[in-house]
């Protein structure tokens, strides 16, 4: 069945949006106004608990997992850092081969592998790679990303925005802070042929929700790569984390798209974009950034999106379906 | 009755994992051990392993996915050597705490620099605190028996860790040898079920991996550290039952004429065989000398050990590995502290041998006897190098 | 048995393999960490949902079809104040937590 075809419980409104318990507890310690968690908990949600989650080191293994409690009502592993899609590999196989030898549940068990940013795009790509091109069937794996090494004190990664000020990518009278451009990692995900690659945003929380159950009725391996506001690494006040997802794609700055085997689909058009100052404007981490600065990225953002916007032109879902993602 | 069929010794190891029913192979290649997963990954293909095997892209997603895997509930392999070994370093610390018991062939290689694809036991040793079960295998037989012990101890809910099988790279696990092979019903009836301790169930879920804060993270080492202690006994009653069913007999720490020795040589792994040789020729020249043989590397067998070696007047320790800036090797710095408050001690001198593949002659056991006998009584400053070029 | 934090366990009275039970957080109250608290006003709440959808910390529970409300619990409540920002009615106002 072709990746766009497979059926999935889509969640239509908000009225339909899940009311029972979370699958992710109260009382895990992420920062206040955590846009990460917040789209943790409503990837979990979506999926309920018939799963197995598999966490990377990191932020949301950290304040989630403190010895003797966890916040996860689903089985879950942590091992390390760089490991998340190798250790979801042995989890898929092991679940696949029980239930060919009858000794486990007799259906698909979504295996989601869970990690940051420098967990996926920098010490975690080689394992990341490996486990997409190995085609396991029951394979999603999530990239929260936060756009910097937050857990351990916003250090910059390859998923860093050009120009953001972290701490090992200081604004300074040499330097305008991040020097490089983010790795376009849903490019190289979906250059592994599977069939689901998406990106998302809890600000777009359906959008958000319905593609991770798309991913998991999709057999083969999906990637999705999830913008996560981070208020204590940004410099943003807590309050906006919403707000800056929705300014992130409103901007152009993450757009929201999906690749089924190959075809795209933007689910969020943007033609008149909102100004990108607006979302430079509430986060401390771009305050340095001059005029020109600005000019510069907003025509790379704008270019990248027409980019997309032909991708999706060129090799585009059939028409109902595209519609109705 | 059986008869032993011509195997070469990495197959056999693969054979013993079929016999096993294991239910997934994560695995990377890297010499000497392709042989092993070639033939798993060929019997899985040809349908005699009812297994999945997962192709991984290195070693440290080898480990990573065995442990998942492991912790799904599945009968988990891999084997490794060498560089593979020390790429799986971080996640090895990693499988014990969380008692996933995997069972590891380690085709034992030097360690770069300078790249040698050759055997000692640098990479064994490099690991030694990880807290993994360690047996050595020395000849064929005992590989493929001591493959399904493995699983046998890996599996025992008191113990519930993993286990590292040590068979020398090239010159055992590259040798045709005779070997008997058991029946699946002989192995089924040794090696019950896999029931995990503890398992990613969606019936029952846990959270595994956890964050110990200081609070927590002694008391955890502390605890991973007396369940490794705890399992000597499990090993040896796994021994006395393979004893019972296969009648070969396998004992945490192996004697060879050492009873009435007045010096001991004490080795680990397929140069044993050659010391053997090597003791034989020197007993018919009326030298009184023997042998000890770990068999049971992790947990030592402290107790074993001692009663074995504490009658001699010398221990000759043999070490294939040089701790880089320590005075004696790994094996030897622990039998040393081990014996430093018996009532009774040998004299205690180190011979490191057979570094990167460097040949191990009986007249290097000749010529250690010799050097241990000269320098009893006496302290050594540091290990002696056999047969180095200076 | 769910522990705190702060309860100190012998390494023998550890569970195997140092496992958690799931959802054990609830166990650890982040409410305290608040300087800020929602105030709802019921009278403009059109029970959209929008505060339970994006709080971060799944602290609003639902309060039915009859009440047409969602209750933060505020044992667990940070205060980050985005059920505030994003209710599209401005009813949720944070004011300052008295001790």
């Amino acid at each position: 069945m072709k990746a766009y075809e497979t059926p999935y419980a889509k969640i239509p409104n908000n009225k339909a949006f899940p009311r029972g318990l979370d699958s992710l507890a109260s009382g895990h310690r992420a920062c206040q106004g955590c846009g990460e968690v917040l789209a943790l908990r409503l990837l979990l949600k979506a999926l309920g608990t018939d799963f197995i989650a598999v966490s990377a080191t990191g932020c949301m293994e950290v304040c989630t997992a403190p010895f003797p409690q966890s916040a996860w009502r689903m089985p879950w592993i942590h091992v390390a850092f760089e490991n998340a899609a190798a250790v979801a590999s042995g989890v898929e196989s092991a679940t696949q081969i029980l239930r060919k030898k009858g000794r486990g549940p007799d259906k698909r068990i979504p295996v989601v592998a869970i990690a940051g940013d420098g967990g996926t795009a920098d010490i975690g790509i080689q394992a990341l790679s490996g486990a997409l091109e190995r085609f396991h069937e029951n394979f999603i794996y999530v990239c929260l990303d936060n756009e910097a090494y937050m857990n351990t004190g916003i250090q910059r990664s390859s998923e860093t925005p050009f120009g953001a000020n972290t701490t090992t990518s200081p604004s300074g009278s040499h330097s305008k802070g991040q020097t490089t451009w983010k790795k376009d990692m849903p490019a190289i995900a979906a250059a592994h042929g599977i069939p689901y690659v998406a990106t998302a945003n809890p600000a777009y929380h359906l959008d958000l929700m319905n593609k991770i159950r798309r991913a998991a009725a999709i057999e083969g391996p999906a990637y999705l790569h999830v913008y996560a506001p981070c208020p204590t690494g940004w410099r943003m006040k807590p309050e906006l984390a919403v707000e800056s997802g929705r300014l992130a794609t409103m901007t152009r700055i993450f757009p929201l798209y999906e690749v089924l085997d190959g075809l795209y689909v933007i689910n969020k058009k943007v033609d008149s974009p909102k100004p990108i100052e607006d979302y430079f404007k509430i986060q401390g981490r771009f305050k340095h950034l001059k005029p020109e600065d600005i000019a510069y990225i907003k025509k790379r953002v704008d270019s990248e999106y027409e980019d997309l916007v032909r991708l999706a032109e060129t090799f585009p879902v059939p028409a109902p379906i595209a519609a109705e993602g | 009755m059986a008869k032993p069929i011509g195997l070469e010794v990495s197959l056999a190891v693969s054979e013993a994992v079929r016999l096993c029913d294991c239910d997934v192979v994560a695995a990377y290649p890297i010499t000497p051990q392709t042989h092993i997963v070639e033939h798993l990954s060929e019997l899985v293909a040809n349908g005699h392993l009812n297994a999945a095997y997962i192709p991984v892209e290195s070693e440290q997603s080898a480990m990573s996915s065995c442990i998942g895997s492991s912790a799904a509930g599945a009968r988990t392999f891999t084997a490794t050597s060498s560089q593979g070994l020390a790429l799986m370093n971080e996640m090895l610390y990693i499988a014990p705490v969380l008692r996933t018991p995997i069972v590891m062939a380690i085709a034992n290689r030097a360690l770069s620099a300078p790249i040698n694809i050759w055997n000692d036991h640098s990479d064994i040793m490099s690991v030694r605190d990880a807290g993994w079960v360690g047996l050595f295998a020395e000849n064929g037989q005992e590989a493929l028996d001591l493959t399904i012990v493995s699983f046998r101890v890996a599996e025992d809910r008191q113990v519930s860790l993993p286990v590292t099988l040590n068979i020398d790279g090239f010159t055992l696990s590259h040798f045709i040898e005779p070997i008997l092979l058991p029946t699946l019903e002989e192995v089924a009836a040794y090696l019950p079920p896999f029931k995990p301790l503890v398992k990613l169930d969606i019936a029952k879920p846990i959270s595994m991996g956890l964050l110990g804060t200081p609070e927590s993270y002694a008391e955890s080492r502390k605890a991973t550290d007396d369940v490794l202690l705890g399992s000597l006994s499990v090993i040896k009653k796994a021994f006395a039952e393979f004893h019972k069913a296969f009648g070969r007999e396998y004992k945490a720490v192996e004697t060879y004429k050492s009873d009435d020795a007045e010096t001991v040589l004490l080795t680990m792994g397929s140069i044993s065989e050659t010391a053997m040789t090597a003791v034989d020729e020197m007993r018919e020249k009326g030298e009184k000398v023997g042998l000890v043989r770990l068999r049971v590397w992790r947990p030592f067998p402290s107790e074993d050990f001692l009663q074995a070696v504490s009658k001699a007047k010398n221990l000759a320790v043999i070490d294939r590995h040089i701790s880089l800036g320590v005075p004696f090797g790994p094996v030897c710095l622990e039998a040393k502290s081990l014996l430093y408050d018996a009532p009774a001690r040998p004299s205690v001198t180190n011979f490191i041998l057979g570094l990167g593949g460097r040949d191990v002659t009986r007249e290097d056991f000749k010529e250690i006897t010799q050097k241990a006998k000269a320098l009893s009584g006496k302290s050594q400053s540091r290990f002696d190098l056999i047969g180095v070029w200076e | 048995m769910i522990k705190g934090i702060d309860a100190l366990m012998k390494a023998s009275d550890l569970p195997d393999a140092f496992t958690a039970e799931p959802g054990s957080t609830l166990a650890f109250k982040t409410g305290d960490w608040r300087s800020l608290r929602p105030k709802l006003d019921r009278e403009k709440c059109i029970y959209c949902a929008f505060c339970y959808i994006y709080c971060p910390d799944g602290v609003y529970q639902d309060m039915g079809k009859d009440e047409k409300y969602f209750k933060p619990d505020l044992d667990y409540c940070k205060g980050c104040g985005i059920c505030a920002h994003e209710c599209p009615k401005k009813c949720i106002e944070m004011v300052l937590e008295e001790v």
